[in-house]
């Protein structure tokens, strides 16, 4: 208990003016933290020798619809394996920007849970360096698991995208023509 | 003659690979760049069996998501049961009572095993090793005969609740288990001897997919490729929960971190699993399998229909749901391809505001890039083999 209260103590003092609250629900250390130069702090808990939070375990969103101003919460959980000591992250993202500062250049793996973040709730990721959907197609339309998306709502048909690759280039399709004139079939 | 080198004439060819490819045991498209034969670049396409669990969630009471969770990784569903379950605990602020705990140990630990078979028993046979691979397989249908015996269900086990399990132990589940492990252990060295030396066998595996240490921390990586990069994480160890503490077991850790490591490191912890099922059901304690709290168990048939507060509480139960206290919270158990956590939301409701599974295999593709790049096309079908994605719960 001694332990984590220092540990939070050093939290507050690296990190003073990003700090919006300390929690401490059910025994979990929960840092409230404003989106303002997410990624140096992340960068401080991560090579600040007492703290040592060295790996990220899990990045998600929360939508607050109608509950909550700002409307989203990122939600970050980070671990120390030596210190053997979670922490979770939660940072304010209001609607009408919905915009946080990627992770990726700190934890690679950053990358595949910023996608999904953005895939399902439309929350876009500065200097992200690929953001697509994941789990979902490009065409979709809307972020399902914002609280205003229906649950019941149907999408629209895609068109067939166009094939392009090696196989169907125009050269293959050529030698193909090629052929079959010497074939002497017709089509 | 005058020999003539010519240089041959290379182009990048691009190629997809699946989503339904017969040496892929899972629905996912490869996007490959060759130059020959050697993977240049590779872009994973995940999704394929995206069905909007979160969402489906959100609708559900906090019960009805426990069948749910059977569906994310059906290789071992209950483990995930176990971590849904605490993680609502956790938020409630229940303690489970010891025979409880202990129960869930052993059915986490089979559900181990019975993972670890699958993907070691599967890629065994994808690269031409069938009769091993049917040997595990063997040993996994005993497995799903204990699961079957204990739950009723072989696959959609549905068995542990907020606040205990389902029933008791069936009587002689102990001496099942003894029997049981007996075959698998013979089945097991049967394999040891049919792959752990085998030339073929070793020359596909050994020194490919590698992954350092840096790149596996870096990459968020967990469970057995973690550790076959010989770094000892694992959250039964790092964080005990339920009575892990306890039990004596070893975490097996590799040296190279190479696919051989990480079929080697689930061999082994096939091993380790088996004993702290023993060692459980030595230990395990007679008492409830439930706590004692009318607001989140179901009463007796009993207390139903001779008491009216019995009804009360059943009528409540069913009709609305058990009521979680609002909050948030994280809780990970050790899942067969790592760290499986659930992060979930309450807004005191009788149903959940948001769950959200941190799903091993899922960022573990995030890195497959990482691991092929540089080998040869027929390499990809090891690796992802050995990272054992299962569409239920990568795709969600």
């Amino acid at each position: 208990m001694a332990e984590t209260d220092s540990r939070l103590e050093t939290i507050q003092q690296k990190l003073a003016t990003k700090i919006i609250e300390i929690l401490r629900p059910q025994g979990d250390d929960v840092v409230i933290l404003d989106r303002a130069g997410l990624r140096e702090s992340f960068r401080i808990l991560k090579h600040t020798p007492e703290l040592d939070f060295d790996f990220l375990s899990d990045i998600t969103a929360v939508d607050y619809w109608q509950k909550q101003e700002p409307r989203f919460e990122v939600v970050y959980q980070i671990l120390s394996r030596a210190k053997r000591a979670r922490l979770r992250i939660r940072v304010p993202v209001p609607e009408n920007d919905p915009s946080i500062e990627s992770l990726t250049p700190i934890w690679r793996g950053a990358n595949f849970m910023e996608r999904e973040v953005w895939d399902l709730f439309g929350i876009r990721f500065i200097d992200h360096p690929d953001l697509r959907r994941v789990l979902l197609y490009e065409e979709f339309r809307g972020h399902p698991l914002r609280k205003d998306y229906p649950v019941n709502l149907t999408q629209p048909r895609v068109p067939e995208r166009k094939i392009d690759g090696t196989f169907v280039d125009e050269r293959s399709h050529n030698k193909l023509m090629r052929l079959k004139k010497s074939l002497g079939t017709k089509n | 003659m005058k020999a003539e080198v010519k240089e041959l004439p290379t182009e990048i060819m691009e190629l997809q690979m699946g989503p339904s490819h017969p040496a892929t045991h899972g629905t996912i498209k490869f996007n490959l760049k060759l130059e020959g034969e050697k993977v240049l670049d590779c872009d994973v396409e995940v999704g394929y069996l995206h069905r909007g669990f979160d969402k489906s969630c959100e609708q559900s009471t906090w019960t009805q998501v426990i069948p749910y969770t059977d569906r994310l990784n059906y290789a071992s569903p209950l483990i995930n049961n176990v971590g849904y379950a605490m993680t609502v605990e956790k938020l409630i602020g229940a303690e489970t009572p010891p025979r409880c705990q202990y129960i869930r140990v052993i059915i986490s630990e089979l559900s181990r095993i019975y993972d670890h078979l699958t993907c070691c028993g599967m890629a065994s046979s994808e690269l031409g090793a069938i009769t091993p691979g049917f040997y595990m397989i063997e040993a996994r249908e005993l497995v799903t005969r204990i699961v079957e015996q204990l739950t009723g269900a072989r696959l959609t086990v549905t068995y542990v609740r907020v606040g205990g399990v389902k029933h008791d132990l069936p009587d002689g589940f102990a001496e099942g288990v003894t029997r049981t492990f007996q075959t698998i252990r013979k089945l097991l060295d049967d394999c040891d001897l049919l792959l752990s030396r085998n030339r073929i066998f070793i020359d596909r595996l050994s020194n490919v997919g590698v992954i350092s240490q840096e790149t596996a921390l870096n990459y968020s990586l967990t469970g057995p490729i973690l550790r076959a990069t010989g770094i000892g994480y694992d959250v039964r160890k790092a964080f005990p929960y339920l009575v892990y503490d306890q039990l004596d077991f070893e975490v097996p850790v590799g040296t190279r971190g190479d696919n051989y490591d990480r079929f080697i490191c689930r061999i082994r912890e096939i091993e380790q699993s088996m004993k702290i099922v023993e060692q459980a059901l030595a230990q395990l304690p007679v008492g409830p399998v439930w706590i004692e709290d009318p607001r989140f168990v179901l009463p007796e048939k009993e207390k139903v229909y001779n008491s009216i507060e019995g009804l009360m509480h059943h009528f409540k139960i069913i009709m609305e749901g058990i009521h979680v206290p609002a909050g948030e919270t994280y809780f990970a158990v050790e899942g067969g391809n790592g760290e499986l956590g659930f992060y979930i939301v309450s807004d005191g409701g009788g149903r959940p505001y948001r769950i959200r599974v941190r799903p091993p295999c899922f960022i573990a593709m995030g890195a497959f890039h990482q691991m092929i790049k540089g080998y040869m096309v027929a390499d990809i079908v090891p690796t992802f083999g050995m990272i054992n994605m299962i569409g239920g719960e990568c795709d969600r």
